[in-house]
């Protein structure tokens, strides 16, 4: 069984923590990765910094230009993450645009994320329709999970399809904005949340955007089988202090 | 040009119902925006066809912006080379000096009927801008345009035009500071607020539905055109040429002729001052096919799939993707992209001026250089259509301030 499958076996109220690949420093992205680990986060989600990020608020978008100026890119990241497996159990998740792939090439990048132990793939600007036409084969032959993000505007129909032709989990947005949005449940998300629960799907679901703080977790976690954490983390990365005494007081006061 | 079936050259089966020209286009989006840019879709395609939609935008063209715009032979530039006739589509003429009016109209009249409150858009050398931001204002919405830091300074009368129109310029200031960045803020702010707000972006380029949408409200350029020179010599012109920054206006005179292959069509990209990287920004040229802005193109782009820093004397042809249509166009070898060095369309700029008192538009000299360099080895009897697409008083301070030395100024 692979491991995203495992986990969502193993545990309840998941906590998957988004960052990006070299923030602040170039060489932080596996030491993070430890710490976060050993802090208690479940899931991993690291971001590949593109310069042109459209679905990233401010903070997401800062720490990738960041991350680039200091030298990251996907050949880099693969390098970094070439002995992962033996410092890492939990299942981690790349987080990029298309474009990083395209360039890359499909077929190379699904190998090596196999080769490195990277679980999962999440691409939100590569449309449902190319992925299955032209992308989901060659995932499928190296047993990388694809993800992919549904809005509260995404029909039932398209929520159904992506249930039924991916497996690992499902990414709910929980509202139709750009990362890093405002805090707090608004009715529309609540029924938006209950209406994808009511579509009983297969796989699990993870609810990401406007959480940082222990109440939004918790509250989140009612809904789905756990919570992403992306602008929130990525802030705290930024701000001065030890980079891994930070990450633990925070993952500490998230899962409360 | 290959054979290639003329059905597929035909704008009512292009692009698909997915927004692909061939493989190119499309909308790679985040599933935040997919919602969005099929509202706009569904909204453009219910009214194009409407009859009181058409009549506004026909009444607008008329005796808003002055067309149709005159088809002018350039006698003079023509004696001077010696060869083929050179005429000039005269887009410079249009209210607001470019043919970026002709899509801001019908992008305000399409944003007024889906009861939005502000039109936002990036800008390059602010055409676009101005040309929006005065749409903005005739049919009453609020305007955000959003503008590289570095455009903003060497573009200065056209940001104050865009204040004087009531509109709010924004400073794009990470990364280059130029057009692509100003992108990237402005489907940023689109995000923030879709509801009260529509993205018109400014070129033949991004998701689904703009690439059609906008190449739709510039072809009328194209229809005139056709008319003009069949009035004016009696045949079809032997050449048609273009610059190609996004590949509005290109798009927009070329659509009328890619059916009939006795038309060589040339699209014209900025060669900068040299071919190496981060130096130019002839996408078709040197790019290979990626994503950027939620479409599929040819792209610069460095070996880690980023896209590559751009550089030309012309602002408002400072970007490292270019329309689908355009990318499509090349692979089926219909149209023949070359480029145009910042030397050579400074002294174009300053050729057209002093010889048939014309004062081009940087983007547009890269067309006009194009058909100087090919005139004279053309014989008499044939023609060439320069899409003259913007005029060159928002260029002036900068020319003279750069190379003014090397022209007596």
């Amino acid at each position: 069984m692979n491991r995203i499958k495992q986990l969502f076996q193993d545990k309840k109220d998941i906590l998957s923590i988004y960052y990006t690949a070299g923030y602040p420093n170039l060489g932080d992205t596996v030491p993070i990765l430890e710490t976060l680990e050993k802090s208690g986060a479940d899931l991993v989600e690291i971001g590949i910094p593109f310069s042109d990020p459209l679905a990233d608020g401010p903070t997401i978008q800062h720490s990738g230009e960041t991350a680039l100026k200091n030298g990251m890119s996907l050949n880099v990241l693969f390098e970094q993450l070439a002995e992962v497996r033996s410092k890492v159990k939990m299942p981690l998740i790349l987080m990029g645009y298309i474009n990083t792939v395209h360039k890359y090439g499909i077929e190379a990048f699904a190998e090596k994320c196999n080769e490195v132990g990277v679980d999962g793939v999440i691409l939100p600007d590569l449309p449902f329709q190319v992925y299955l036409d032209e992308y989901k084969d060659t995932f499928d032959k190296f047993g990388v999970s694809n993800i992919f993000l549904i809005t509260p505007q995404t029909p039932d129909a398209r929520i159904k399809l992506i249930d039924e032709k991916t497996n690992g989990f499902i990414y709910m947005v929980s509202s139709a904005s750009v990362t890093g949005a405002k805090k707090g449940l608004s009715d529309e998300q609540l029924a938006y949340f209950d209406r994808v629960n009511q579509l009983n799907l297969d796989n699990p679901a993870l609810i990401g955007f406007g959480i940082g703080d222990n109440a939004s977790y918790k509250e989140t976690c009612k809904f789905a089988d756990g919570a992403i954490i992306g602008s929130a983390f990525v802030k705290l990365l930024g701000e001065s202090g030890d980079l891994h005494q930070n990450i633990q007081s925070f993952i500490k006061s998230i899962k409360g | 040009m290959e054979k290639v079936d003329k059905a597929l050259l035909d704008a009512s089966v292009m692009p698909d119902k997915n927004g692909f020209f061939g493989e190119y286009g499309g909308r790679f989006v985040p599933p935040m925006l997919e919602p969005l840019m099929q509202e706009i879709t569904d909204a453009y395609q219910k009214i194009k066809d409407d009859p009181v939609f058409k009549e506004e935008l026909l009444y607008l063209q008329k005796h808003y912006t002055g067309r149709p715009s005159p088809l002018f032979y350039a006698k003079n530039l023509t004696n001077k080379l010696g060869g083929a006739k050179i005429y000039l589509k005269r887009e410079d003429l249009n209210h607001t000096g470019a043919h970026k009016i002709n899509h801001c109209l019908g992008e305000a009249l399409l944003a007024k009927k889906m009861g939005k409150k502000k039109l936002i858009a990036e800008t390059g050398a602010g055409q676009h801008g101005v040309a929006l931001a005065t749409a903005a204002a005739l049919v009453g919405l609020e305007c955000d345009i959003y503008m590289g830091e570095v455009d903003i300074k060497k573009e200065h009368p056209n940001v104050v035009r865009m204040g004087i129109l009531g509109a709010k310029v924004i400073p794009a200031t990470h990364g280059l500071k130029t057009l692509k960045e100003a992108v990237d803020a402005a489907f940023e702010a689109y995000l923030k607020d879709p509801v009260n707000q529509l993205y018109a972006i400014g070129s033949v380029v991004g998701p689904h539905p703009f690439p059609m949408m906008v190449r739709d409200f510039q072809s009328i350029v194209g229809v005139e055109a056709k008319e003009q020179i069949l009035e004016a010599e009696g045949k079809a012109p032997d050449n048609v040429v273009a610059c190609v920054g996004g590949g509005s206006n290109a798009i927009g005179i070329f659509s009328a002729f890619l059916d009939d292959e006795s038309v060589k069509i040339h699209g014209i990209e900025p060669a900068g001052t040299s071919f190496k990287t981060g130096e130019h920004a002839a996408t078709l040229s040197l790019g290979k096919p990626g994503m950027i802005h939620g479409f599929k193109c040819y792209l610069l782009q460095d070996e880690n799939g980023e896209p590559a820093p751009v550089n030309t004397v012309a602002s408002g042809l400072d970007y490292p993707g270019v329309g689908p249509q355009h990318s499509y166009l090349k692979d089926i070898k219909r149209v023949n992209y070359d480029s145009i060095t910042d030397k050579e369309a400074i002294d174009a700029f300053f050729e057209l001026s002093r010889y048939e008192g014309i004062i081009p538009a940087l983007e547009s000299a890269h067309a006009v250089a194009y058909a100087i360099k090919i005139a004279a080895d053309l014989p008499k009897d044939q023609t060439i259509v320069v899409n003259l697409s913007g005029r060159g008083d928002k260029d002036i301070d900068y020319v003279v301030e750069k190379y003014g030395n090397d022209y007596g100024l």
